[in-house]
């Protein structure tokens, strides 16, 4: 099931809505690298809310999201991993080191938008 | 050759219902992950249990597809000494694992991978055991027990 990807201002938001195979994970990273190319964006948020489980294929594809977006000039923060799932990844040995994660939508959203106002503020000075 | 980790002890497990997922794609290791969900959830584990349950079959699934192609999983409960668990088997006729010490390692990987698997695994579970020769298929068996 592909993940529907909005796009909001120079943002991205891929909004996960079911559980994913590794080739929908596989087609996301795809489609996040072509629309940031395409919209220009500055910021992707990843919202893995849903999610019940994040493997050690999830978390190295997110990783990959991530540093992908990097070289393409976009900030990547993935948002909503549920605690019971962060324990998980925790005694299983995954670490998303490296990757900016905050608690939901709202804060990624709030995190993008300071980047933003810093990348203005430095631009100008 | 055989390792196990956990209380171990000559209770007998009684299966009290299971449930069987061939595992051939990544699809399938969806499937599995689900349905252990469902099994562990059925009989009353709570959110955290039943997360690591899922993760678990999730990585002896992505194991199985890695090395050997195709195999099953195989989740069912099991009782000891009245305390109810849930069993996690995951069955292939692979290459199996010809130095089942050194896989259990961290950081040990033989696919180019995180080699956190089956160490991580482990750990998620309250007792684990391989068993796997060269040749002869692994069959790794993990049990969580209900608190």
């Amino acid at each position: 099931m592909p993940v529907p990807i909005l796009k909001q201002g120079d943002c991205l938001i891929a909004s996960i809505q079911a559980a994913l195979t590794d080739a929908d994970l596989l087609d996301l990273r795809d489609q996040l690298s072509e629309r940031v190319g395409r919209h220009r964006s500055r910021g992707v948020i990843v919202d893995v809310t849903v999610l019940d489980v994040l493997d050690s294929f999830a978390s190295r594809m997110l990783r990959t999201i991530a540093e992908m977006m990097r070289l393409r000039g976009a900030e990547t923060v993935i948002v909503g991993i549920q605690p019971e799932v962060a324990f998980s990844m925790v005694q299983l040995g995954l670490s998303l080191d490296g990757v900016t994660t905050v608690l939901d939508l709202e804060e990624g959203l709030a995190h993008l938008e300071r980047s933003r106002r810093e990348r203005v503020a430095y631009a100008r000075g | 050759m055989r390792t196990s980790s956990g209380h171990g002890g000559s209770a007998s497990r009684t299966p009290v219902g299971d449930v069987c997922v061939p595992i051939r794609t990544d699809a399938d290791v969806v499937a599995a992950r689900s349905l252990g969900r469902s099994v562990a959830e059925t009989h009353g584990f709570g959110g955290t249990d039943v997360t690591m349950i899922a993760t678990a079959i999730s990585e002896l699934a992505r194991n199985i597809l890695k090395y050997a192609d195709e195999g099953e999983i195989v989740v069912e409960t099991v009782e000891r000494n009245s305390q109810p668990g849930v069993s996690v088997v995951a069955r292939d006729e692979g290459p199996g694992i010809p130095d089942v010490g050194l896989a259990m390692q961290d950081g040990f990987s033989t696919a180019n991978s995180l080699g956190l698997g089956l160490p991580g695994t482990r750990r998620l579970m309250d007792e684990f055991e391989i068993v796997s020769s060269p040749g002869a298929g692994t069959v790794i068996t993990a049990i969580k027990w209900l608190r």
